[in-house]
């Protein structure tokens, strides 16, 4: 009996110093050189982006710590409205009734940044013979009460493939900021079609897509794998495709390009307004450029 | 059928009992081979897991921050990261849920009350783990105002697995005979004294082997972690033991890995299963150590 | 334990006494609060749920568009539409299909373990049984994604290996360990005398376990496969990265009906997936909600209806085994 309290007195012990020398190091840390936090939250096409400007930034600043949460513009946006985060990223602009929100709950108009652009691309496997789409086809494919779910049906013969001439629709979860462009600029805001695999990440569409012969998917440029293709798109009959490219983009040929956006509660202040100024600079703007994006001063928007 | 003499040996096998056995036999090996087939995945799956990872399970694999967009460097951040959740959701669910489990051996009578309680328990366990999720986003994301935090998602993890300490405690009791507390209570002990000098001590092992299962459990969860606090990436320094403060969003193991295979491109597959590879260990691991200290305890009683 | 040492105890003493008895009435006070906080925490998961849930019900609830229709449009531009059919029936197959898996083999191996194996066998098997039930689900999510997925399209020839089948096979391996401690739980629990009294008629094992345990144990073997049933609809992280995540209703009149190499979704994969993304808009000044709140909220219904569904489960099961134990 001795024993056993001996014992637990010790691991008492052992577990509050445990907890001291934690308390002491939190606090360290806290009263240490400025240890800062920016928070940023939002749009899974650009969290990759944003993780990269993170752990660069920590080079440069090893005191500022960035941390990144993904999960989709939504998630962005309702953590601004919120309060809860200096930095928002989206696929996709405000709504009025968000901005309404937002002002109400912060007190704060919500500042947009637009930090660089991307084209949406359309990917089909790499054996698909598909070389380009109108985007009539793509919402006759994607659209509610679209005819279009099978390849022979777009006078693609998939048996040389070797896959299924079952189209399978490859698109994202219903709140991500790529679903509602793709919904606004080719459905037109109609719906989809129900029975498409509804992915909860950019990578995961591109992985599937890679994995399936007879799929077509719709995700950020960056996300391109050696297993999967670009579809070049062309804005209606006749007139001519252009494939996801730096130059189709800055061009303004390639018909699904669109601004990465971030958003502040009111003007940012310190830290976060270093950071941003640092994203926009010629540092940051490279590392766009590195993820797989267009950055700002290229596209001559 | 060694016996067709005249000689009849009563005790014989006769045809119908050998057809029988026969049929006992067949039954044994289907029955067999179907338990060893449910474990087949168990030991196939870790073996193909650790084919493919090894490559990438090295020692900076474990001690270094993930790098180059994730596609390189280590899972530091997320290790640490779960070390926290677990850690702080153990300061939470041991008391509680030791307590609880003394209230329901040692205290509670057997009336329709306690029937209540542990129905509750039995649901607390079966509750789906993303409905826990949104419960701890509800109560404490929103309600509390935790925010997304370490605290917000241990103190959800704390309450998905007070089940298995209340129930492993309550084992741990159950097995303390009545006789001991008989003789302490007849040398005048109150409950409470009884409890803490006899029963808890004989039963250490057995609780301890609960507290074990939880870090288990709340180790390898990631619903209720997804929306209470776990981020995609958070730049920490390689080798920080003190990353996050608890008011802070942190990475986690498992969130890593979903991440990672869901999210970012371009991740050598070797990476991916190594990932798999350390948060199975991890849990595996301490669950055999579970398994050992209570096969001692089992094999040490003296009553 | 005062009376025997008599009145004449000196203030110090009492004191003393006095002392641990208010610190033993607070400890059993705190014994007593923490015993019943399964309660409180089962109680305050129903409430703060169906707290976030509650606007939904009061305005854009509709019970029979929400669990017969199959179009689930909560974000649509023109038209926001809420049903779970297609879930309900995701949810549904999964499950189905998990059990054909799980139930034949985890009850065999039940009874193996409780009647036809040494008792050496045994420990290792149910050491093993509890390694399996230790996975995390991601690990078997990542499994259905990375190793299932490509193997499925290779044997079956399907056009994608995300589907019913491998979130079935999946579950299924999931629900085994619990399924396998139930029912050998229940098959031990036959009282002695049923198997001495066989045994005296000269029964082998066999017609042992098929005649008298496996009806004495019937109902035991029920909770099990309702706990397993339980353990796979409330299952997310596994059937999100392996069903394919499709709202899709995996029937049809053509030839085998059930089509179980389509996608499906789940319940609880729906609310992982898109919970993240739901705003949380607050009330707006007039009192109602803006359109896009509901998403939130309506997430949090078919959290109720998992808790729902859930509780009846493992109610039934508890109800069940708990009449096993009386018995015995």
């Amino acid at each position: 009996m001795k024993n056993w309290k001996q014992e637990l007195i010790k691991c008492v012990m052992a577990a509050s110093m445990a907890v001291s020398l934690f308390g002491c190091k939190g606090e360290k840390g806290a009263s240490g050189p400025q240890k800062v936090v920016i928070s940023n939250s939002g749009s899974d096409t650009m969290v990759n982006l944003a993780q990269m400007w993170a752990e660069e930034y920590q080079k440069i600043k090893p005191e500022v710590s960035v941390e990144v949460a993904g999960g989709g513009s939504g998630v962005g946006i309702r953590d601004l409205i919120q309060g809860i985060v200096d930095i928002a990223n989206c696929s996709r602009d405000l709504t009025d009734a968000e901005k309404e929100q937002a002002k109400r709950n912060t007190g704060k108009e919500p500042v947009e940044w637009i930090v660089g652009y991307d084209a949406l691309a359309v990917y089909v496997h790499k054996s698909n013979p598909v070389e380009s789409l109108t985007l009539e086809q793509l919402a006759s494919v994607y659209a509610e009460g679209g005819p279009v779910d099978k390849w022979s049906q777009l006078n693609i013969d998939m048996k040389a493939a070797g896959g299924n001439d079952e189209i399978v629709r490859v698109s994202r979860q219903n709140s991500s900021g790529t679903y509602f462009y793709f919904r606004e600029v080719v459905l037109g805001n109609k719906d989809y079609k129900p029975g498409s695999r509804d992915m909860s990440g950019s990578k995961d569409v591109v992985e599937l897509v890679g994995k399936t012969i007879g799929a077509i998917g719709y995700s950020g440029m960056g996300y391109v794998t050696d297993a999967v293709k670009f579809v070049k798109l062309s804005a209606g009959e006749g007139k001519p495709a252009y494939e996801p490219s730096l130059e189709n983009v800055a061009a303004g040929h390639y018909p699904l390009a669109r601004s990465l956006l971030m958003y502040t509660d009111g003007q940012p202040q310190g830290a976060a307004k270093e950071y941003i100024e640092w994203i926009l600079s010629p540092a940051g703007q490279e590392i766009v450029k590195k993820a797989g994006y267009i950055p700002v001063a290229a596209s001559g928007k | 059928m060694k016996n067709h003499g005249n000689t009849k040996n009563l005790f014989a096998a006769t045809e119908l009992i050998n057809k029988k056995l026969r049929a006992q036999r067949i039954v044994k090996w289907i029955f067999g081979l179907m338990s060893v087939a449910i474990l087949i995945p168990l030991v196939g799956l870790t073996t193909c897991l650790i084919i493919r990872a090894w490559p990438s399970l090295t020692w900076d694999f474990l001690t270094d921050v993930p790098k180059q967009g994730m596609r390189s460097g280590g899972i530091w951040s997320a290790l640490v990261g779960t070390m926290y959740t677990v850690t702080f959701s153990l300061l939470v669910a041991v008391p509680v849920g030791v307590m609880a489990g003394i209230y329901l051996n040692e205290y509670a009578r057997d009336n329709w009350f306690t029937r209540i309680v542990n129905l509750a328990v039995v649901n607390l366990a079966g509750v789906p783990s993303i409905v826990h999720a949104l419960f701890g986003l509800g109560a404490f994301v929103v309600f509390a105002g935790l925010g997304k935090s370490i605290l917000s998602a241990s103190l959800t993890l704390a309450i998905m697995t007070l089940p298995v300490i209340i129930v492993s405690t309550k084992e741990a009791l159950l097995a303390v005979p009545l006789t001991f507390r008989m003789a302490c209570w007849n040398l005048g002990a109150s409950r409470w004294q009884t409890i803490r000098t006899i029963v808890l001590p004989n039963s250490i092992g057995g609780i301890l082997t609960g507290i074990i299962l939880q870090v288990c459990r709340a180790a390898g969860e990631t619903a209720p972690i997804m929306f209470t606090g776990a981020v995609f990436y958070k730049a920490v320094q390689r080798g920080d033991l003190f990353p996050y403060k608890p008011t802070e969003q942190f990475m986690a193991l498992s969130y890593h890995l979903h991440t990672i295979s869901t999210q970012v491109p371009g991740v050598p597959e070797s990476m991916l299963y190594a990932t798999a590879v350390v948060l199975l260990g991890f849990v595996l691991a301490f669950n055999t150590i579970a398994i050992v200290l209570r096969t001692r305890i089992r094999n040490r009683k003296k009553w | 334990m005062c009376a025997l040492r008599g009145p004449v105890c000196s203030f110090l003493t009492r004191l003393r006494r006095i002392l641990r008895i208010v610190s033993e009435r607070t400890i059993v006070s705190l014994i007593f609060l923490c015993g019943v906080s399964a309660v409180i925490f089962v109680f305050g998961i129903f409430f703060f749920v169906f707290r976030e849930g509650a606007p939904f019900l009061r305005h854009g609830f509709d019970a029979k568009e929400f669990f017969l229709s199959p179009d689930w449009y909560p974000t649509s531009a023109t038209n926001k539409r809420y049903g779970i059919l297609a879930q309900l029936i995701g949810t549904g197959t999964v499950t189905l299909v998990a059990m054909l898996v799980a139930v034949p083999f985890s009850l065999g191996a039940g009874i193996f373990i409780a009647e036809f194996c040494g008792k050496k066998t045994r420990e290792i098997m149910k050491i093993l049984i509890e390694l399996l039930a230790a996975i995390p689900s991601v690990v078997w999510g990542f499994i259905g994604l990375m190793v299932m997925n490509p193997l499925i399209i290779w044997l079956t020839g399907a056009p994608i290996g995300l589907n019913v089948l491998n979130a079935g096979v999946i579950v299924g391996l999931m629900s085994v360990p619990i399924i396998v401690t139930i029912a050998e739980d229940a098959i031990r629990a036959v009282p002695d005398t049923y198997i001495e009294a066989a045994e005296a008629l000269g029964a082998t094992r066999w017609q042992l376990v098929r005649k008298v345990i496996l009806p004495a144990a019937k109902s035991g073997l029920l909770a099990a496969v309702l706990l397993g049933v339980g353990r796979a609809v409330g299952e997310t992280m596994a059937v999100l990265m392996c069903t394919g995540h499709s709202i899709n209703i995996p029937f049809d009149g053509k030839a085998p009906f059930f089509h179980v190499l389509d996608s499906v979704r789940t319940l609880t994969a729906t609310i992982a997936a898109e919970m993240g993304e739901a705003p949380r808009l607050e009330v707006n000044a007039d009192g109602t909600f803006p359109a896009e709140a509901l998403h939130y909220q309506s997430l949090f219904v078919i959290g109720i209806v998992l808790f729902a569904v859930t509780f009846v489960i493992n109610v039934t099961a508890d109800l069940i085994v708990k009449g096993i134990r009386k018995r015995k």
